[in-house]
């Protein structure tokens, strides 16, 4: 399906799950919660060599998130941010 | 996933946010040895042996921790790529092994 | 091009090539070239083609944002179409300009690995893939931009790019002052690699 799940500005949840096999997703961005910068549209996701996983392309999105939520004592100032790409099946909606 | 089950399954090459040292910002040019490694990949994908990256950086993250620590940024794509075409029987366990011993004779051989 | 130095050219991190990782790498490539896979004159264009990719790739695209407003809008909103009007093409990756201003730095990574946008601004430098560079700057940012001298106000928000899919990103740095005038390829010349990673702010140094 090619229609976005997600727009700009809603907050999603990144998984927190670690697949036996090659993703890229950090460590430090799962489990938390950001906001949609930017739909980037369908991309080949890299978990298709997982022997039958039969969707190669998936939405992707760029995910905003404050750094006073990624890492604890962050030494910066508050409004200091981190983007990254996640792609469709490792986002849920947040509230 | 406790704690200790997330850092047994960390890959070696998921390092944000790890503690590290100062960044050493000294310019290294590229040694040739190490564009033929990067063009042998591009080359390999150019030739359809490889669909594209994914499949290198997964025989990277599969390196040990002491291998991922040790090896430069290079060696560590020659030895992914090195599994990968052992993978595919593109080349044999063997014959590289046979190369390596030949190409350490002939650097002994123009010392 | 500088001038060979070869004292600094085999650092410990790139050792000639003897250790077991390298001579596995050369001699693949030796069973490949034999095995007709590709041929060693495909691997010298190649390597050719790899060795005249520089930053004066990415100045260009800056110096002509800076001059052209429409374009640098354009280079905003959809960065991979609007490069190949200089003739530059990233495709299949994807390409993404982020604009400095007087409020707001982007710093670039790749966490996982190194990825870089190479056409544009040539071999990315042995720090951009060091593993000190990736662990910290997503998470101490300013602490890193100011071993590079980058000192940045309470007011400038830091945004970290993690390349972790398809797309490359260029930082667009703001325009110096004092450089009204300049042509397109002086403005281009005071642009430098570290400004489009990131880990340089200020150009005014280089204005003359």
């Amino acid at each position: 399906m090619n229609v976005p799940r997600f727009i700009v500005g809603q907050r999603v949840r990144i998984a927190d799950r670690t697949p036996p096999v090659h993703h890229r997703v950090p460590s430090y961005a799962k489990g938390k919660v950001g906001i949609i910068e930017r739909v980037c549209g369908m991309h080949g996701q890299p978990e298709r060599f997982v022997p039958g996983d039969g969707k190669p392309f998936k939405q992707l999105y760029r995910v905003r998130i404050p750094q006073t939520d990624l890492w604890r004592g962050y030494k910066g100032v508050p409004g200091d941010k981190l983007e990254i790409e996640i792609f469709d099946h490792w986002l849920e909606p947040a509230e | 996933m406790s704690d200790a089950e997330k850092h047994m399954k960390r890959r070696p090459h998921d390092i944000g946010g790890k503690a590290a040292g100062p960044v050493d910002r000294a310019e290294h040019d590229t040694a040739y040895w190490e564009w033929q490694i990067d063009a042998m990949l591009r080359l390999a994908m150019q030739k359809g042996l490889l669909s594209d990256f994914a499949e290198l950086r997964d025989g990277i993250e599969r390196l040990s921790p002491d291998d991922y620590e040790n090896l430069s940024y290079y060696e560590r794509w020659a030895r992914s790529l090195a599994i990968a075409m052992l993978a595919k029987g593109v080349v044999s366990d063997q014959a590289l092994q046979d190369r390596v011993a030949m190409i350490r004779q002939r650097h002994k051989a123009e010392k | 091009m500088t001038d060979h130095d070869h004292s600094r050219t085999f650092q410990p991190d790139h050792p000639e090539p003897r250790s077991e990782a390298a001579l596995i790498g050369l001699a693949l490539r030796e069973l490949l070239i034999e095995g007709g896979v590709y041929t060693a004159e495909e691997e010298q264009a190649m390597i050719a083609s790899m060795q005249g990719a520089a930053p004066e790739n990415g100045a260009k695209i800056v110096a002509r944002a800076w001059t052209d407003s429409a374009f640098r809008q354009r280079l905003l909103d959809n960065a991979a179409e609007t490069i190949k009007e200089l003739g530059f093409d990233l495709s299949p990756l994807e390409f993404t300009v982020m604009e400095n201003t007087d409020t707001v730095h982007n710093v670039i990574v790749c966490t996982l690995c190194s990825c870089y946008p190479r056409t544009l601004l040539g071999m990315s430098p042995a720090w951009y893939k060091s593993k000190n560079y990736r662990a910290r700057v997503v998470r101490e940012p300013r602490a890193v931009l100011a071993e590079f001298g980058v000192e940045l106000p309470q007011q400038v928000e830091v945004r970290v790019h993690d390349s972790t899919a398809e797309l490359r990103y260029m930082v667009l740095p703001q325009r110096p002052s004092g450089t009204d005038g300049l042509s397109e390829p002086d403005l281009a010349a005071l642009v430098t690699r570290d400004s489009l990673i990131g880990t340089q702010r200020d150009l005014r140094g280089k204005v003359p």
